[in-house]
């Protein structure tokens, strides 16, 4: 036999693998060409201009929330006002996940109390909140029961001084920073103040190890903080100072304002995705081996310590990653914002701006890679968060 | 809605982006044998189903008198229900052919959206529509006022304008349909509601208590709203404008649903037989039959008749408005049919 038949290189998988890979590319990065190509082509024909000169260009239309962003009329820009659309975007989804987390933890947990009323309780609420589309549920909780529920500007609820509440939103005392000494000195105490927060729990943990005896660190912690900054109020002269909001001639004006429809929307993806969320911490705690609490149990541990201590540490590995689902999810439903009127990135930037400018291809471009953006640094930081808290076997 | 405006703004985007080229949209409609009109299908006078769910309103007449007088037939036509924000990607990506959805007229939308507009339907303005209990009988008087407004439209600019020029302060509430505006305004998410005053009128008398809000007196702007083409068939814009025109200068020269036949062949008006087809060939120079002012306007009548039928009933008279011909004190002027 001879040795001289070699194989051929079309028979070379490697060689077969690299060309199949090559065809793809050249077929995707061919059709990504010819789509760009027709868009340009289009756009000439059509007398349509294109380009990102108009993000420069003053917006000529008015922004009624932007609490962080200063929006001008006549002076700010459409940059400017995609920056308030991304703020009012993220600011409701952040508040969003707060709450979602709390009320599905709230609820998961319920779900599973040996007490009926509130396991069953529980089980209405989410079947409830689960099974109703979302946009319905943000519209009936604006136009159908926040809108008529709250009394008009005149007749605001006085929550406490300076706080009201009326059918244009929430009306809080604005902190305006003094312009002296007396601001930093402020700045400065809360800093000492939280140091020693941690100083004292972290002490006290180590009492515990030591002794057996855990002294109340948190309430020393939390007094200094407290000393501390009414110290600063007392000796300087008004480092911070309230702007109580008061009635003019249609509205409250002054101090700050959280608009109904923010208020509305919050509440509708909070109770919608706690939903959900009550049913992964559910399905995370039934994870737990019985035998973890029957273990707790045996060494006496009340109910709530025992989830504290056992239970839920082990629950959250199992917990988090369908959980980080959810709050992309929430992220992106902030968008049907637009029904109620939220100024959020689709209703004005995808929205309002895209209308007022007809620049349909680069604002929309612009728009789905800030939504990507967002999920993907919401992926990263509870990816990173998840890796802290898996079990690490032994 | 939301997730419906982010979907049609991203269809808008891929379609922009996928399209063949341009064709001559007269032979298409031909070929398919049926108009595509957008409107805006919620507009009470303008355009909105009645009882029978069949279109009504001025701006669906102008697409019902461009199906008569291209296939004879007003009921060759599909209306399709547009929002402000997605009117202008839904003409220009060829999802409508015409779009007469009370559309105001602006040098930026003619520029640099890729569309045309033709002429005008109606001509309006903006005003005010405020709650009785503030006790406010100016325009003048709203600084520091919330303001409910429709997104993607004139009227949100030429709020911020008149607010900025009057050295006023006021907060916007924006809602995505004209419908959900006035619920927030119903509802007192705001204390002031601005639109086309044409619109306000029937707002109004939507309203849960109608007799508790009140229309301020000034018109705040300038809106001739008319229906649009895409740019660059100048063929298509010639028949849409043409066919208005044919409307406008019916209701100059008398001509009705109902004696149109019979001034077709009676009359010694040559201006009324060019109209009509029964002297030279208008129609055949713009691609259609010479049949086709004759059938636009048996179809829905003249000006006159559409406006009588449709803008009357909400409380506004022709007579002595800028919606009046020419030779009447208006400004509704149509070139002659020669």
């Amino acid at each position: 036999m001879s040795s001289k038949t070699s194989i051929p290189f079309y028979r070379n998988p490697a060689v077969r693998g690299l060309a199949a890979q090559l065809t793809a590319l050249i077929l995707v990065v061919w059709a990504l060409y010819t789509i760009f190509q027709n868009t340009v082509t289009n756009l000439r024909e059509r007398g349509i201009q294109t380009g990102f000169d108009f993000l420069d260009q003053v917006a000529p239309f008015a922004v009624g929330f932007s609490p962080f962003i200063e929006f001008k009329l006549g002076e700010s820009t459409y940059w400017t006002v995609f920056l308030i659309g991304l703020q009012n975007t993220i600011i409701v989804s952040v508040l969003g996940i707060i709450g979602a987390t709390a009320v599905g933890f709230l609820v998961g947990v319920m779900r599973l109390s040996p007490n009926y009323l509130l396991s069953r309780f529980a089980l209405i609420y989410i079947e409830i909140f689960r099974n109703i589309p979302l946009l319905l549920q943000i519209m009936f909780w604006y136009f159908a029961v926040f809108l008529p529920l709250f009394p008009s500007p005149r007749q605001s609820f006085g929550l406490a001084d300076g706080v009201f509440l009326n059918n244009r939103g929430l009306y809080l005392p604005k902190p305006i920073m003094g312009d002296g000494i007396g601001i930093w000195a402020l700045g400065l105490a809360i800093v000492i103040g939280i140091i020693a927060y941690v100083m004292f729990v972290r002490w006290a943990k180590k009492k515990q190890y030591d002794t057996g005896q855990r002294p109340p660190g948190r309430v020393y912690g939390l007094l200094t903080l407290a000393g501390l900054v009414a110290f600063v109020f007392l000796v300087f002269d008004s480092p911070l100072t309230f702007q109580i909001p008061e009635l003019g001639r249609f509205n409250l004006t002054g101090g700050a304002h959280f608009p109904l429809p923010l208020f509305a929307l919050w509440f509708a993806l909070t109770t919608y995705t706690g939903a959900f969320i009550a049913e992964e911490v559910r399905g995370g705690i039934k994870s737990v081996s019985h035998g973890q609490t029957e273990a707790s149990e045996s060494l006496g541990l009340p109910r709530p310590k025992m989830l504290q201590l056992v239970i839920i540490p082990q629950a959250l590995r199992v917990i988090i990653p369908p959980t980080i689902n959810q709050y992309l999810n929430l992220t992106k439903n902030s968008s049907l914002a637009t029904a109620i009127a939220y100024e959020e990135l689709v209703a004005l930037w995808a929205g309002t701006a895209l209308n007022q400018t007809g620049q349909a291809l680069v604002i929309m471009a612009i728009t789905f890679a800030v939504y990507i953006g967002l999920s993907l640094t919401t992926s990263i930081i509870l990816n990173w968060y998840n890796k802290r808290v898996q079990m690490v076997e032994r | 809605m939301g997730n419906i405006s982010l979907i049609s703004g991203a269809i808008a985007a891929v379609t922009l982006a996928s399209m063949p080229a341009l064709g001559a949209t007269l032979d298409d409609v031909k070929e398919r044998g049926s108009l595509k009109c957008g409107v805006d299908g919620g507009l009470p006078g303008f355009s909105a189903p009645n009882d029978a769910g069949e279109m009504t309103g001025i701006d669906a007449d102008v697409c019902y008198a461009l199906a008569a007088a291209i296939f004879g037939d007003k009921s060759k036509v599909t209306f399709t229900n547009l929002t402000a924000k997605e009117r202008f990607t839904a003409l220009s990506s060829g999802e409508v052919d015409v779009l007469s959805r009370n559309t105001t007229h602006t040098l930026t939308r003619d520029v640099t959206l890729g569309i045309n507009f033709t002429y005008y339907n109606y001509i309006d303005g903006q005003g005010f529509l405020v709650k009785k209990e503030i006790g406010v009988s100016s325009a003048t008087e709203l600084g520091g006022a919330t303001v409910c407004v429709q997104a993607g439209t004139t009227t949100e600019l030429n709020l911020a304008d008149y607010f900025r020029t009057n050295g006023m302060e006021f907060t916007p509430v924006t809602y995505d349909t004209s419908v959900q505006t006035r619920e927030g305004f119903d509802g007192g998410s705001c204390d002031v509601l601005t639109s086309d005053k044409s619109q306000l009128a029937a707002i109004r008398s939507e309203l849960g208590d109608p007799d508790g809000a009140v229309i301020l007196p000034e018109t705040i702007s300038k809106e001739p709203l008319g229906p649009a083409v895409r740019q660059g068939d100048d063929q298509w814009a010639n028949v849409v404008r043409w066919t208005l025109f044919a409307l406008i200068n019916g209701d100059e020269l008398g001509v009705t649903s109902e004696n149109a036949d019979e001034l077709k062949s009676g009359s010694d008006n040559p201006n009324i037989k060019r109209l009509l087809g029964a002297e030279d060939t208008m129609g055949e120079h713009l691609g259609l039959s010479n049949d086709w002012a004759l059938n636009a306007i048996k179809a829905v009548g003249n000006y006159d008749e559409m406006y009588t039928r449709n803008i009357t009933p909400l409380g506004l008279e022709r007579e002595g408005s800028v919606n009046a011909l020419w030779s009447k004190g208006g400004v509704l002027y149509a070139p002659p049919v020669r």
